[in-house]
């Protein structure tokens, strides 16, 4: 069976490192793996989105509507955007953080108020979390990427040393620290 | 090794590992990673052309020579091509000779979602079509096999969902085949009336053999299944049709997507009781099917716009796909904006402010059609913007030349610019036209360009002088402006407007996400002082906000270009002490 993980967030905040990092460990356990993207839009601070599906044998490079075991964002508003594309019994990890797009910096709409609970109203399993704090107390605010992926390591029967593993494989040698610790903080 | 590979790396690794020597190519969303990854090879000759017929010109030449040799573009790169292309069908290759062109269905970075493989039919081209990175890889290296032998160009085709999605590919060694001596042949390669008329049989018979080869080609396969429904697909609509029914159809997955097979369809077709063609964009192997006499399923379900996905197959055919929650409430969009400290920025808000027509063209900039600085009345293509300045200033004389100008990119400009800016200095419209200099090409992903001084490898190179050159075409206004002083933009502007002889504008600047582009300290807002007049907002910059009534910086986007300093009448947007 196909295992879906959608990643989400404003374009610049790292996800690339995140698929790259789940892509390298998903392919070392021995799965068919699929990551797929768009570029071109993405610097300018549009809503970017990735896929990650790993199974036996993947097909189709995207996730659909109503597929995502996971949804994992870095950005409150992405997550509640993308929620027609979990799983009933899906997740969302998402990090707390709020980054106004342009109708709400033009004042033409509000960033909307208590997304997280209004995404449990409807029944959906949200695990969030401060990333952005977690990540500066590991060294680097750019290390959200790190902190959503321990997070979301809790939910796979992976061993931790494996995804450790696959962090050193995927990092320069001197962020390796960072991004272990920004890890361990966000696996706790 | 067995990796995770971007299909358009894996396109690059099959032509490396096919021995392409020469490689001439210009950016395009979804295609720039092919020659990027390409030029990472040292033992490959890699360049970025200002155009893409000039890369197709590049890549014949090589080929000419003896070299296996690729030019890749995006799909309305091939209509730039396209001059080449159809004659490069006639005179056949030397080396083998591969171009890539990405489709965009779904528009996600493109002016239109033309379908490409109208180019291979018309101009008699074989087309590949791989369904992700594995076939790419694979694809590619057999292309130039079948280029050296049927003697022709072979263009293989991506879409956005190939070119930018990762899959599985297991890498294997270079392997060069030797050079073909170039022997001179004027019956081959001079195409004059006298010998084109005895090439273009050679090229109906090729295509004759080639539908031959189609087939029973590797590039197209049967995957039998349940016989009640019968699926004829290529590229990613394969992966989504296998997504939905597995087993439970009968699949002709084409590979080879010009020309078509016909005993290969009408047996599959033979072996199932019903027949659907999943294929994005126009009905081409549907009419094809169409031609041979069969009755199939296609558009008359499928919509001819967008892109596909599983779930839109499942649903058109009857297939129930999971149920899916949402939230009711209307949530913000999230648009791509122009960057923080966007050089552009400046100067569209000077041509929103003095009410210009803008006659626009393809990149970055495009987005100052955005509101609140909507400063833009027509894109159309690569080039256009000064061409259709001039035929506007034509049209209305007087009544349009003081308020119109054209925008384009540097890059751009050295794409197709240059043709229409010659037109203005030989057919002689009061035009003002404004290259914006951002000293890279942008959209794409900071490609350099003949106007930055530095090749795909990033070693320096030849520089063209944009001043030197419009000069040379007969300009004598040129005036160069710095996009961050919002007076001397106005000031330039109206002059160059008022002047009565056509003028360029550069408005130069290196875009703000450039590795050395040194920032300033994010400004600061000084409660005391703004009064939440909302002026800054008219810059439509992502760093500035209004919270309680007063203007916010974001820190985190600021980058000080101090451009919104230059709005504000109350000093509340101060600058930090470096």
């Amino acid at each position: 069976m196909t295992k879906n993980i959608m990643i989400v967030g404003v374009g610049g905040q790292g996800s690339l490192l995140a698929s790259k990092l789940l892509g390298h460990l998903l392919l070392t356990e021995g799965y068919d793996v699929k990551v797929s993207e768009v570029h071109g839009m993405s610097q300018r601070g549009g809503s970017v989105v990735t896929y990650v599906r790993f199974g036996e044998k993947v097909y189709s490079p995207i996730i659909d509507k109503g597929e995502a075991d996971f949804i994992v964002s870095f950005e409150k508003l992405e997550a509640a955007r993308y929620v027609e594309y979990l799983k009933p019994d899906g997740r969302i990890v998402t990090n707390t953080q709020e980054v106004d797009p342009m109708p709400v910096i033009t004042g033409a709409m509000e960033y909307p108020e208590d997304l997280v609970g209004k995404m449990e109203e409807l029944g959906i399993a949200v695990d969030a979390m401060d990333c952005l704090s977690l990540a500066n107390e590991a060294g680097s605010a750019k290390a959200v990427n790190i902190v959503l992926m321990g997070r979301l390591s809790k939910y796979f029967d992976i061993p931790v040393e494996k995804w450790e593993q696959a962090i050193a494989d995927c990092v320069p040698e001197k962020f390796r620290e960072l991004n272990l610790k920004a890890f361990a903080l966000g696996r706790k | 090794m067995r990796q995770l590979m971007l299909g358009n790396k894996a396109l690059a690794r099959g032509l490396y590992e096919a021995g392409c020597s020469v490689v001439s190519s210009y950016p395009g969303t979804p295609s720039t990673e092919v020659t990027e990854e390409i030029a990472k090879y040292d033992e490959v000759y890699c360049e970025w052309a200002p155009n893409e017929k000039v890369a197709m010109e590049v890549a014949f030449g090589a080929s000419l020579a003896g070299k296996r040799s690729f030019c890749g573009m995006k799909h309305v790169g091939l209509n730039v091509a396209a001059d080449p292309l159809f004659t490069c069908s006639y005179t056949g290759v030397n080396g083998g000779m591969v171009i890539c062109v990405a489709d965009d269905a779904g528009m996600h970075s493109s002016q239109n979602e033309q379908d490409s493989r109208h180019h291979a039919i018309a101009s008699k081209i074989p087309m590949l079509e791989p369904s992700d990175s594995g076939e790419a890889y694979a694809f590619a290296k057999k292309a130039y096999e079948l280029s050296e032998e049927f003697d022709t160009p072979v263009i293989i085709k991506m879409c956005t969902r190939v070119a930018h999605s990762q899959s599985i590919v297991d890498p294997g060694e270079r392997v060069v085949p030797e050079t073909k001596p170039y022997v001179k042949n004027i019956g081959k390669y001079v195409m004059m009336p006298g010998n084109a008329i005895k090439r273009h049989p050679v090229v109906e018979e090729r295509t004759r053999k080639l539908i031959a080869y189609a087939e029973d080609c590797e590039f197209n396969r049967v995957e039998m299944g349940d016989t009640a429904l019968g699926i004829i697909t290529s590229s990613t609509c394969y992966q989504y049709a296998k997504e939905v029914f597995g087993e439970k159809a009968s699949i002709l997955k084409l590979g080879m997507i010009n020309p078509l097979p016909e005993k290969l369809i009408t047996d599959f077709a033979a072996k199932v009781d019903k027949l659907v063609i999943i294929e994005e964009l126009d009905p081409i192997i549907e009419n094809h099917c169409k031609q041979l006499g069969l009755e199939v399923t296609g558009k008359d379900v499928f919509p001819i716009e967008g892109e596909f996905s599983q779930n839109m197959v499942a649903e058109k055919l009857g297939v129930e796909v999971g149920p899916s929650k949402k939230l009711e409430e209307a949530l913000p969009g999230r648009p791509p904006v122009m960057c923080a400290g966007c050089p552009h920025r400046g100067l569209f808000y000077t041509l929103s402010k003095n009410k210009c027509t803008v006659l626009g063209d393809i990149g970055c900039y495009t987005l100052g059609a955005v509101a609140p600085l909507a400063a833009m009345d027509m894109t159309l293509c690569m080039g256009a913007s000064i061409s259709s300045v001039h035929g506007f200033n034509k049209a209305l004389g007087q009544e349009s030349e003081g308020k119109t100008v054209a925008v384009i990119g540097d890059s751009t400009f050295m794409h197709s610019g240059m043709t229409g800016l010659a037109n203005i200095a030989y057919n002689q419209s009061n035009s003002t036209v404004i290259i914006l200099d951002n000293s890279i090409t942008g959209m794409t992903g900071h490609q350099q360009n003949p106007t930055t001084g530095y090749n795909i490898k990033g070693d320096p190179a030849g520089k063209i002088d944009l001043e030197a050159l419009c000069k040379a075409m007969g300009f004598t206004r040129v005036a160069v402006v710095d996009p961050y002083d919002l007076e001397a933009c106005d000031r330039v502007l109206k002059e160059e407007l008022a002047a009565p002889e056509p003028s360029v504008i550069i408005s130069r600047r290196p875009c703000a996400l450039l590795k050395y582009v040194k920032h300033n300290k994010p400004l600061v807002v000084e409660q005391n002082n703004c009064v939440g007049c909302k002026s800054c907002m008219r810059l439509g910059c992502p760093a500035i906000s209004m919270k309680g009534g007063k203007a916010a910086i974001d820190e985190t986007l600021c980058v000080g270009c101090g451009v919104c300093q230059q709005l504000c009448k109350f000093d509340a947007l101060q600058s930090q002490e470096v």
